[in-house]
């Protein structure tokens, strides 16, 4: 660790660094909005005919377009509607005439945690799967995790899903509950036995990816010489893997595994609907289904903006943790 | 002077010879793995199902043989589905529409990503920086979002759902073509056919997208992969196709609900996709190892 004189440019560079990779994520999410606003409203045509159909009343529509501020100029929607976003008014539910805000309040927190439980879980298991695998490498364990992940890392999270409760909640076993019945007035971790099967699937679903390149990663540090020269001192072989190989082989990890993290906020769309589970992925299906746009506009922008604060701090985390990297910061 | 000009066509031949070579001898590689036959075989299975399986279905997809989840008996070889119709017809006709509305995503993407990632990494400066701004901000999305904003706004159609994922698949490929292409660009033989005068379209074609065409390969079956598991899945969420229409993912939605009295309806399409899945993602991780294994011959 450089101390004194180089100090304070270091960390200079690190929070210019940062700065700029925020105001980057920012400009991201700006043009994000620009995209889910221009998809939604902005399209040629009268989007109030289109959501409610040609059977509409003249009355209903007038009123959707007096909702939806069809009746100003495109800038100032897009204005009114982001102001609205960064004020946390995400407008109202064309479907349930209620505040998006009140729809969605509860199932951001159900999600929250079960996109929680779901890194919790699949983070760690993943990285010893990975060490081992590497430690073992070309042995027969190896092979076969190596093509299990493989395997895993190719179906899709519906496939997973629809497998976790044919083997386990119906035809097979009936162990745990196919749907994941929370009440709303139930904090989630009220309910661990209806999570069981929702965190099984994402985390089958992320984990191989992170595992693989952990693998990769420890492959070449078991290699270096500082884990030759542990062996030599006569550590023992556990004490080498996860204390002097380990830390080094994760830094180039994190930002795949931040970039899994990130994958979850898409990855619980499907698997919330699959369980029925009561998150924002299970009411991003619903409201497609309706066509209820604004609750569609305000979750695209909240599960986007997941993914782009995950992405942000994947970066920041690797820079912090791969010292070396901080010098070719300009 | 006769002489030269007999000696020119076999040297544009040589030429021709070695610019496909390294794609033949990649895919013999890949070929000699297990893993790659193994995907080829899987992938030959569900494809071989969907393409000519219709042939063999013992009923109509639509037509009605029984009762709703009836168990499997002579007349239905695999039971009835929610609605009392044959579960082995709706499965032996309804790959078609998942495997082509993929495969056609997957040519969008490709085609599109490989031409902005050729023409970014030949361009240089600021049209390069603008287009992969541009690939970074649809990789802002999970996908699944993007897609299924657009289903909100435009409504269930086929021809959106093949659009958005090959627009979804086009940056990852526009990224791999771009990084695979920056190093060719300064190789002297572009160089050369700059100086030749030749038109830009034909230096990206003719010169550099042969030389990018092993990462790519590999790039492609991952995209498949992808491309299959989301059509599959937004038709399982039921912004495919519509019922009655038989389709593997819509059919695991039909039939979910059955799934303790008649199990056959969703399993038979969950294991095609997953089977096609896992197919096509081992093909490419046969290539990739084929790949690697080249370069690694050639520097040593």
């Amino acid at each position: 660790m450089p101390r004194g004189g180089l100090r304070i440019p270091f960390l200079h560079g690190i929070w210019g660094f940062v700065v700029r990779r925020t105001l980057l994520g920012l400009f991201t999410l700006f043009l994000v909005s620009l995209i889910v606003f221009a998809a939604t409203q902005a399209l040629p045509g009268d989007p109030a005919r289109a959501i409610l159909g040609r059977s509409a009343t003249p009355e209903a529509l007038a009123a959707l377009r007096q909702q939806l501020h069809l009746g100003q100029p495109v800038v100032q929607q897009y204005t009114h509607w982001l102001g609205g976003i960064l004020t946390g008014d995400l407008g109202h539910s064309l479907a349930a005439g209620e505040p998006v805000t009140t729809l969605i309040g509860k199932r951001v927190e159900n999600s929250a945690f079960l996109m929680l439980l779901a890194a919790l879980v699949s983070v760690p298991l993943s990285i010893i799967l990975g060490s081992v695998a590497a430690r073992r490498r070309d042995t027969p364990f190896d092979h076969a995790t190596s093509l299990a992940l493989l395997a895993l890392a190719a179906l899709p999270e519906f496939v997973i899903a629809i497998a976790l409760v044919v083997l386990f909640a119906t035809t097979v076993f009936h162990a745990l509950p196919a749907v994941s019945l929370i009440p709303p007035e139930d904090p989630p971790w009220k309910h661990l036995n209806e999570l069981v099967l929702p965190v099984t699937a994402l985390v089958l679903a992320v984990s191989p990816y992170i595992a693989r390149i952990t693998r990769a990663s420890m492959v070449e540090v078991l290699e270096s010489d500082y884990v030759e020269m542990a062996r030599l001192k006569g550590l023992r072989e556990g004490s080498v893997l996860w204390r002097h190989a380990l830390p080094n082989a994760i830094a180039p990890a994190i930002q795949v595994i931040a970039l899994n993290l990130a994958y979850l906020a898409g990855g619980i769309v499907v698997v919330e609907f699959v369980f029925g589970y009561p998150g924002i992925g299970g009411a991003f299906v619903d409201a497609v289904a309706n066509r209820d746009l604004p609750v569609v506009q305000a979750l695209a922008i909240l599960i986007a903006g997941a993914y782009v604060l995950l992405n942000l701090l994947a970066d920041v985390a690797t820079i912090l943790v791969i010292p070396r990297l901080r010098t070719s910061i300009k | 002077m006769s002489q030269p000009a007999a000696a020119a066509p076999p040297i544009g031949a040589v030429a021709r010879r070695r610019r496909q070579r390294p794609l033949v001898l990649l895919l013999r590689r890949s070929l000699r793995q297990t893993r790659t036959k193994l995907g080829v075989a899987l992938v030959l299975l569900l494809v071989g199902t969907a393409v000519i399986g219709p042939v063999f279905a013992p009923h109509a997809p639509a037509e009605f043989v029984g009762a709703p989840y009836a168990h499997p008996s002579s007349t239905a070889l695999l039971g009835t589905d929610n609605l009392g119709r044959d579960v082995l017809s709706r499965f032996l006709w309804g790959g078609r529409s998942i495997l082509g509305l993929s495969a056609a995503a997957t040519a969008i993407g490709l085609l599109l990503g490989v031409s902005i990632g050729l023409f970014a990494a030949y361009s240089r400066g600021l049209l390069d920086d603008a287009l992969m701004r541009g690939m970074d901000v649809i990789l802002a999305f999970p996908s699944i979002v993007l897609a299924l904003v657009a289903v909100a706004t435009v409504g269930p159609k086929l021809w959106l759902l093949v659009l958005v994922v090959g627009l979804t698949t086009m940056p990852r490929v526009a990224r791999v073509t771009r990084g695979a292409s920056l190093e060719i660009v300064e190789r002297d033989y572009v160089h050369a056919a700059q100086a030749m005068g030749e038109p830009r379209r034909k230096i990206l074609i003719g010169e550099i997208l042969p030389n990018v065409t092993s990462p790519l390969l590999v790039e492609a079956s991952l995209r498949l992969t992808y491309s299959i598991g989301l059509i599959a899945g937004l038709s399982f969420l039921g912004f495919g196709l519509q019922p009655p229409a038989a389709d593997w993912g819509l059919m695991i939605n039909e039939n979910r609900q059955g799934l303790t009295i008649q199990p056959w309806g969703v399993v038979m399409p969950v294991i095609a996709i997953a089977l096609l899945t896992i197919g096509t993602s081992l093909i490419g991780d046969g290539v990739a190892r084929a790949s690697a294994g080249i370069e690694r011959g050639s520097a040593e």
